[in-house]
């Protein structure tokens, strides 16, 4: 049996030999500590990314030979109409999971860590949302090169790619405002998942995979004025030339460009200020 | 100087649960505050809220003298969070995750690394320094968590429950811990569901049930509080243990409270020594092999117990198998994995 009273009062002559720092982080570098935080758990865990990785290409795979027989694009071979529609709806998936990655975030006590310190509110959740975006690009890119493997070819400029992937990006970012706070809002990783379910009906009612004009005519109104098929479009449109893209898609590049700059604007004038508020104290 | 911190008559309402129903504490400097209480008690709600992560719907709260309803900003400048879930990341290095909580505490680039390298060497985790934090044991996690809440060098530290579904052995090491952070200057206010963690750490120990404080003072005041000293009696064999029971209890402030896996009787009495004298009287008259008897104070579960008519524990234990006869006896369970203390 120990004797000595186990109660601890602290000794005021001695003092944890570390300095307080004498101002807070800005902005800019708790965007970017959060962020390498964020893309380091992803890219660190290269089962789970490997794993998205192979699923996407063996979709890609499915849609080429399995389905793609049975779709009729007038004018332009089926992997050159599908590929675009595929790196297009990556923008969603990654959304999804970048939705489960901030109920975790919530779940496992990181995002309390983050707002007990003297860091801008508005920065926790942007670094989020950047890291996702650099997840979403790296997701985008290996699409791409699946693509070209399987067989899509386009004779556009380099610039046109360029473009094309920079409008994917761009929407990525825009996108995740809404799913990040979709997996607030949800709560835990599970839910959030399970909410995961709506990117469906934008995912395969757009222009994605078959023409809008095999849909019923009530489903292509939907179809074809969805963000994603905006998207989509412009993508294809980027890669299939101005002068193809008016024969198959009804329009150019900069019409499709235009209207999914117009939907990402809209999302994150909607979604960042609600997603930035979820980080307020309750 | 204005106490590390001061709480007046906070008042949270979540939906339909009253979670803090007018809590006041003041907790002085230079100490460990202890907030005891079983779930649900508000503990959480309330360490959430000196982490300016939640708002309370009526009351003051200073922290460092601060105002942490009007002055979130200035009062995150001065704590430091640990939950209880240990908020690191598994796919950084035990180092890598230190020099981010540094940098966004608002150190440089090497002042964030020198006081990671503090904080390691501390916290005896220099060896794991390197190591990607998912390979780490739950009790070194915990560690690394509350690290990562001290390389900012806070005046207050807040620990949610640190302890909480640790195996005894990192429970000690965390403890300790958490002394070497106290002896060395860095106040502590923490809550726990463990009295015995409480009495361990803290100098002060306010106890809350139903979002208020019901009890606060000393480990000692405390056990004074409930008032009685208790005559403790092991019987020899289990087959006595009825026997004893009936011999002792007219002894007693209150009937005696048993624990039959340890084949003990405790029994709360008002004039101590005199009383343990007769109890020894009547066990030898009986003829009773005791294997121990003694006086004692009474415990923080006897005294939670006695505030509150029920044990401290009430659901805590997520290995507590079915109901127990008292608080006591849960306590047992826990203690047998490390040798008993004195509580004097």
């Amino acid at each position: 049996m120990t004797a000595a009273n186990p109660a601890v009062t602290t000794d005021p002559t001695r003092t944890l030999d570390l300095p307080r720092p004498a101002r807070p982080a800005g902005a800019l570098t708790t965007a970017l500590g959060v962020a390498r935080r964020t893309v380091l758990r992803n890219i660190r865990n290269p089962q789970v990314f490997v794993l998205g990785m192979v699923q996407g290409a063996m979709f890609l795979l499915i849609f080429r030979y399995v389905f793609g027989g049975a779709i009729t694009t007038d004018g332009v071979r089926y992997v050159d109409f599908l590929v675009p529609g595929f790196v297009g709806t990556g923008v969603l998936f990654a959304g999804m999971t970048s939705s489960i990655g901030a109920a975790e975030d919530l779940k496992d006590g990181f995002f309390d860590r983050l707002r007990s310190l003297p860091v801008p509110r508005i920065a926790i959740v942007s670094g989020r949302v950047l890291a996702d975006t650099v997840l979403a690009t790296i997701g985008l890119t290996v699409t791409t090169v699946v693509g070209f493997a399987m067989g899509f070819r386009t004779s556009a400029p380099l610039s046109s790619l360029l473009l094309a992937i920079a409008l994917c990006v761009f929407a990525a970012f825009a996108f995740t405002w809404m799913f990040v706070l979709l997996g607030i809002m949800a709560g835990n990783p599970q839910a959030a998942q399970g909410l995961g379910i709506l990117v469906f009906p934008f995912t395969f009612v757009s222009s994605a995979f078959v023409p809008v004009e095999s849909m019923p005519g009530w489903m292509q109104a939907f179809a074809s004025n969805q963000p994603l098929t905006m998207i989509v479009n412009a993508t294809r449109a980027f890669t299939l030339g101005d002068v193809a893209a008016v024969r198959v898609l009804g329009h150019s590049a900069g019409y499709f460009a235009i209207r999914s700059l117009l939907w990402c604007a809209l999302f994150i004038v909607v979604f960042a200020p609600l997603a930035a508020r979820r980080y307020r104290r309750g | 100087m204005p106490p590390i911190l001061e709480a007046r008559g906070l008042t949270k309402r979540f939906k339909s649960t009253q979670a803090l129903a007018g809590l006041d504490l003041t907790a002085d400097r230079g100490q460990v505050t202890a907030i005891l209480g079983p779930n649900g008690a508000g503990k959480t709600t309330f360490i959430r809220m000196v982490a300016t992560l939640l708002l309370p719907d009526e009351g003051t709260l200073t922290v460092a003298g601060i105002d942490a309803i009007r002055e979130p900003d200035k009062v995150r400048r001065a704590i430091g969070l640990a939950g209880q879930s240990a908020a690191v990341e598994g796919a950084m290095s035990g180092r890598e995750n230190l020099v981010l909580v540094g940098r966004l505490f608002g150190h440089d680039s090497r002042q964030a690394k020198a006081s990671a390298e503090v904080v390691l060497d501390l916290l005896d985790l220099t060896e794991s320094a390197d190591r990607l934090v998912r390979t780490y044991s739950g009790g070194m996690r915990r560690k690394l968590d509350l690290g990562a809440s001290l390389v900012g060098a806070p005046e207050l530290l807040l620990l949610d429950e640190p302890t909480t579904g640790l195996d005894p052995r990192s429970r000690n090491d965390l403890w300790d811990a958490i002394r070497a952070l106290v002896a060395a200057g860095t106040d502590v206010l923490l809550t726990t569901q463990y009295l015995d963690e409480a009495d361990q750490l803290a100098a002060r120990i306010a106890i809350i049930d139903h979002g208020k404080v019901i009890a606060e003072g000393t480990p000692d005041d405390l056990k004074s509080k409930a008032g009685n000293d208790v005559v403790e009696v092991h019987v020899a064999d289990a087959a006595d243990l009825d026997r004893a029971i009936a011999a002792l209890a007219p002894l007693g402030a209150e009937a005696p409270r048993v624990d039959r896996p340890t084949r003990s009787v405790t029994v709360p009495v008002e004039r101590g020594s005199s009383q343990l004298l007769e109890a020894v009287r009547i066990l030898d008259g009986l003829g009773l092999a005791v294997s121990d008897i003694g006086l004692r104070r009474a415990t923080l579960d006897e005294v939670f117990l006695a505030l509150t008519g029920r044990p401290a524990e009430d659901d805590a234990d997520p290995d507590a198998d079915g109901p127990a006869t008292t608080g006591r006896r849960r306590r047992s369970k826990r203690a047998a994995a490390r040798p008993e203390k004195s509580l004097t």
